[in-house]
């Protein structure tokens, strides 16, 4: 079954989001899929996350693909115009990649490359627009197509939203819904609490959602997150626990599944965010039974 | 109003090395609003750029001169008498009055003495903030007249990037996030219903300066 057939058919999807290497050697993440292999239904492949140059999202999950892996293409708006959008849309149908995930992208200056020029000549709306246009066979300049790519979209949301922001949140998802959005993947989420307040306000959407969650390497990692990485709120009890911790991986993997076995109930699926952990992934998924 | 800052006095000299008579040329409108090439910047410079040279042992004469507005070619004119005495025009206007004076001084280097940075309004005596982007197409109307394109980094036109922090942009820290103002714009006026329309991406190649030089003719007003 497909990561679409699993969606639609209302069942639980394990994702797993690796990230491509600053370069060409992919061994290391062709290790990593060995290992996932049967273990989650799809590998999430960021496109130029934190505007860091590394190996694009494109030519990793061809390869992917070719290994006999269920991927899901990432593109943003922040580095291309609105031509190399549609045309790597087309490369991705063309290479047999189905389902993608449509971001806002990161501005380059958080990056590595902070001197380059940022693009956002689409917007999220726009590029999901594009992707609208493209399925019913002509592009954004009313150009027939030669073919019509099909696709299985899918874009982000923060469900650690609360008060007003919440609303406007809720109110995005409607307009991206309406422009064809399918499923979405959510944010790290440490409080099921927050989660099941957003998923009240969504849940007549009708739409799959997918709650993300990085793994926590350190109290350290927890701290720069709740500082820096807006969005994310990560319980004082949490980083206690990892304090505390003598062998703070594993108590990190319980963390994990403790979340994962709450939060479980109120989604559609989970995606593990490893950074550099991968390898711990199937031992993550053996505590919580997926 | 255009906002520009002073080029450190480094570049300048160095742009004005080869030349032992100038023109220094300032501008009575925008660069005098914001204190960067009016008649009291002109005077300064002088000042500056005369003792810097004496002290090197290389004299520089300085005209001064400062036009109601640079960029008009009537006041432009009125520098004619004076550049003809000179080697160079050193320009404290914006960009735009710089090319006028290139434009009725074909032989003439005119150089620039200041940084464009931006259309933008006073927020405080001595801080200016950008506003306008003159993208060609505003959307003001749309976004309870506060503006994505100049004020948000990544100039979203449906909402927020999710990485603003406290009503403050990602980016640049010290930056009200511009689709928190548009919500408490909006909010404040009764008008949040606006936030439901799906704002179409701009036609960035047909009305901004992407599409190349851009021109307004009016036919009711040429001679």
């Amino acid at each position: 079954m497909t990561f679409k057939e699993r969606l639609e058919s209302r069942k639980f999807v394990v994702v797993a989001q690796l990230q491509p290497p600053k370069g060409i050697d992919l061994s290391e993440i062709y290790g990593h899929v060995e290992r996932l292999k049967g273990r989650v239904d799809a590998i999430n492949v960021p496109d130029l996350q934190h505007a860091i140059m590394r190996l694009g999202s494109l030519s990793v999950c061809a390869l992917l693909k070719g290994k006999g892996m269920e991927v899901i293409y990432n593109l943003s708006c922040s580095d291309r115009n609105r031509l190399a959008l549609q045309s790597d849309l087309l490369n991705a149908a063309a290479l047999g990649l189905q389902n993608i995930l449509l971001r806002q992208g990161d501005h380059p200056s958080i990056g590595d490359h902070f001197e380059a020029k940022p693009v956002f000549d689409l917007d999220v709306m726009g590029l999901l627009g594009a992707v609208k246009r493209l399925q019913e066979g002509y592009d954004l300049g009313g150009n027939d197509l030669q073919g019509k790519p099909q696709f299985y979209v899918g874009t982000e949301v923060n469900a650690a939203a609360r008060g007003h922001v919440l609303d406007l949140e809720v109110m995005d998802m409607e307009k991206k819904i309406r422009l064809g959005v399918e499923f979405f993947f959510t944010n790290s989420i440490y409080d099921p609490g927050l989660l099941e307040n957003f998923i009240k306000k969504v849940a007549h959407f009708k739409v799959p959602v997918i709650v993300g969650i990085t793994l926590l390497k350190s109290v350290g990692m927890a701290r720069y997150m709740n500082k820096h990485v807006e969005g994310t709120f990560i319980p004082e009890s949490i980083i206690e626990r990892l304090m505390r911790a003598s062998d703070k991986q594993r108590e990190s993997i319980e963390i994990a599944a403790e979340l994962i076995r709450e939060m479980k109930p109120l989604v559609q699926g989970i995606q593990i965010i490893p950074i550099g952990w991968e390898n711990l992934i199937p031992f993550l998924l053996d505590q919580v039974g997926l | 109003m255009i906002k520009a800052e002073q080029k450190p006095m480094e570049e300048i000299l160095r742009s004005i090395d080869p030349y032992k008579k100038i023109l220094l040329s300032g501008c009575g409108a925008c660069v005098t609003v914001c204190h960067a090439g009016g008649e009291k910047e002109v005077l300064l410079l002088a000042s500056a750029l005369r003792m810097a040279r004496k002290k090197i042992g290389k004299p520089l004469e300085i005209l001064e001169a400062t036009p109601s507005r640079q960029c008009e070619p009537e006041y432009a004119q009125e520098l004619s008498e004076l550049s003809e005495k000179v080697e160079a025009i050193l320009s404290l206007a914006c960009g735009v009055g710089v090319q006028t004076l290139v434009r009725f001084f074909p032989k003439m280097p005119v150089l620039p003495g200041v940084n464009t940075t931006f259309l933008g309004e006073t927020l405080s005596h001595g801080i200016w903030e950008e506003r306008c982007q003159a993208c060609g197409n505003c959307i003001l109307e749309k976004t309870g007249g506060i503006c994505p394109i100049s004020r948000c980094a990544k100039q979203l036109l449906n909402g927020p990037c999710g990485g603003s922090s406290k009503g403050k942009c990602e980016i640049k820290k010290e930056a009200d996030c511009a689709w928190q103002l548009i919500y408490d714009r909006l909010s404040s006026l009764g008008q949040l219903y606006k936030l439901e329309e799906i704002i179409p991406a701009k036609r960035w190649g047909i009305e901004s300066r992407d599409s190349g030089l851009r021109r307004i003719i009016r036919e009711d007003l040429k001679i």
